[in-house]
């Protein structure tokens, strides 16, 4: 059910939270001499869908880790809602959720539990209210049947999807995807792409996908953004990448498989 | 020079997560299940191997001193000797190596492995410190069950010292004889407790040191290997450094 107030509809208490936007303020981050990105200026409105697409390497997950404020900027800022992403508060006054690219669930916890860890600890309520908010989740995203299984025991397609029922339970104002399809066969990969619409369409809350697939940009996403060596080198809507003018744009998205003078071959001389 | 920067970082890495951890001391009601489980863990799966290290540790102080004091007439007083010994060093220093090998090289290695594995990374961003649900209740756990096994180090320790100088033919000496001088010997007020205190400290810094480099590891699953021998040798320094100051700072 989409607001149309700009707000997120929680899908576990149906009250309306608003949702929240992202400001990078020329963010620079360096590892020693290496740049990884560079003067990135760039802002996520609340209830949209971004769309972060680069080739690995490029400094996307870097960029997501300084919203979610696991990294700090070498300068600039990264604002969450007007509040500075380095600060704990910024996680206490907005709800954040991740969805890693490899899952990152508790491995010693079953599914049922790695989705409730989050109520338990923030008590947001009592054990059969948790039960509740999880199976919902669970039914959301078809894993009822996963409840009791660990993590160990999940294929690729589910552990991605429990990681997003995971954030899910979280309630969050501002949902964060780092390489969602990843890994995954183009079926499931279509799977995971619906189910990052949807929950956007039916919960307005504010989504961030880091990926280079590119048929989820072009499918799913309002805005997409395009990183290059820690540089932003488009900034646009999906539509303009469907016959991309910039040369460079153009060679990572439609990459040509020429097996007369291949790429290694040229990056050797 | 980037050596002494490595472990002035990890100097100040592990004070700040004392700190922190003890910030959420408050919580430990809410943490029981957690501290329960570190219990059992530290306490209750490290038992047997105390108690059998602790048995010939005894059996072999007394073996020895009976060889040695046997010359001069003295092997009656192998009791205080092995008493002494077990409560005031070799109970508080063993419990605290095995703690080092067995305990902390596992939650090095379970640390390590959730930050390799982005586990950690997700804590944060569920807004829960990992301070608070996974280092607090460990912490809390080792200062509850560490003093039991040195008791048990201690009372195993002089136990195996008494077969030892009852059975042994060069020895010979009764277990009333044993146990007599050993409690003629003894303050136990001073030197039971003190054994206690250092034991307590050693198996203190010994979780928190091996917490704190689980949750220092960078890169892959090799570094998680390199992390838990990291932490076993830092935890075995610290021992015997602390050993001495301790040891000095309780006379």
């Amino acid at each position: 059910m989409a607001s149309s107030t700009g707000h997120t509809r929680n899908p576990f208490t149906e009250v309306e939270t608003p949702a929240v936007g992202v400001k990078l303020e020329g963010l620079t981050k360096s590892f020693g001499d290496h740049v990884v990105l560079d003067n990135i200026t760039l802002s996520v409105e609340p209830g949209e869908i971004f769309v972060l697409m680069g080739p690995s390497g490029s400094g996307k997950s870097v960029l997501l880790k300084h919203i979610v404020g696991l990294e700090a900027p070498t300068s600039g800022r990264v604002l969450v809602d007007g509040h500075d992403a380095t600060s704990g508060e910024t996680r206490e006054k907005v709800r954040m959720a991740m969805v890693f690219q490899a899952g990152a669930l508790f491995n010693s916890l079953t599914v049922y539990d790695n989705l409730a860890l989050y109520p338990r600890e923030h008590r947001v309520a009592d054990e059969a209210g948790i039960k509740d908010k999880v199976m919902r989740a669970l039914q959301i995203l078809s894993l009822e049947d996963a409840a009791k299984k660990f993590p160990s025991e999940l294929s690729g397609g589910m552990k991605k999807r429990v990681a997003i029922a995971r954030a899910l339970v979280m309630e969050p104002q501002l949902m964060m995807y780092d390489e969602p399809t990843s890994e995954l066969d183009p079926v499931m990969s279509a799977t995971i792409s619906e189910i990052i619409a949807s929950l956007k369409d039916e919960y307005h809350v504010t989504t961030l996908v880091v990926s280079h697939d590119r048929e989820l940009a072009l499918n799913i996403a309002e805005r997409v953004g395009i990183l290059m060596d820690g540089k932003l080198i488009f900034l646009g809507k999906p539509d303009e990448l469907r016959q991309p003018k910039d040369e460079q744009v153009a060679a990572f998205l439609y990459p040509k498989i020429d097996l007369k003078h291949p790429r290694y071959k040229k990056l050797e001389t | 020079m980037k050596q002494i920067t490595i472990i002035l970082e990890g100097f100040g890495s592990t004070l700040l997560l004392l700190v922190r951890s003890l910030s959420y001391l408050p919580s430990l009601p809410r943490q029981r299940a957690r501290f329960i489980e570190q219990c059992y863990m530290i306490g209750y799966t490290t038992l047997p191997i105390v108690a059998i290290l602790s048995f010939f540790i005894g059996s072999v102080l007394a073996l020895q001193a009976g060889y040695a004091m046997q010359n001069f007439g003295a092997k009656q007083f192998i009791g205080s000797l092995v008493g002494l010994s077990m409560a005031r060093e070799l109970g508080p220093v063993m419990v605290a190596i095995l703690l080092a090998g067995r305990v902390g090289s596992a939650i090095t290695a379970e640390l390590a492995s959730m930050k390799v594995y982005q586990e950690i990374d997700a804590l944060v961003t569920m807004n829960i410190p990992p301070a608070r649900m996974l280092v607090m209740p460990r912490l809390a756990a080792v200062l509850v069950m560490v003093p039991v096994l040195a008791i048990i180090a201690d009372l195993v320790g002089w136990f195996g010292g008494a077969i030892v100088a009852k059975y042994v033919s060069f020895i010979s000496i009764e277990p009333e004889g044993y146990f007599s001088v050993l409690r003629r010997y003894m303050k136990f007020g001073e030197d039971v407790a003190g054994g206690l205190i250092k034991a307590e400290i050693f198996g203190f810094g010994v979780v928190l040191v091996c917490c704190n480099i689980g949750l220092n590891t960078r890169g892959g699953p090799r570094e998680i290997g390199a992390a838990v021998t990291r932490a076993v040798v830092v935890s075995l320094i610290l021992i015997l450094v602390l050993d001495y100051f301790v040891t000095k700072a309780l006379m």
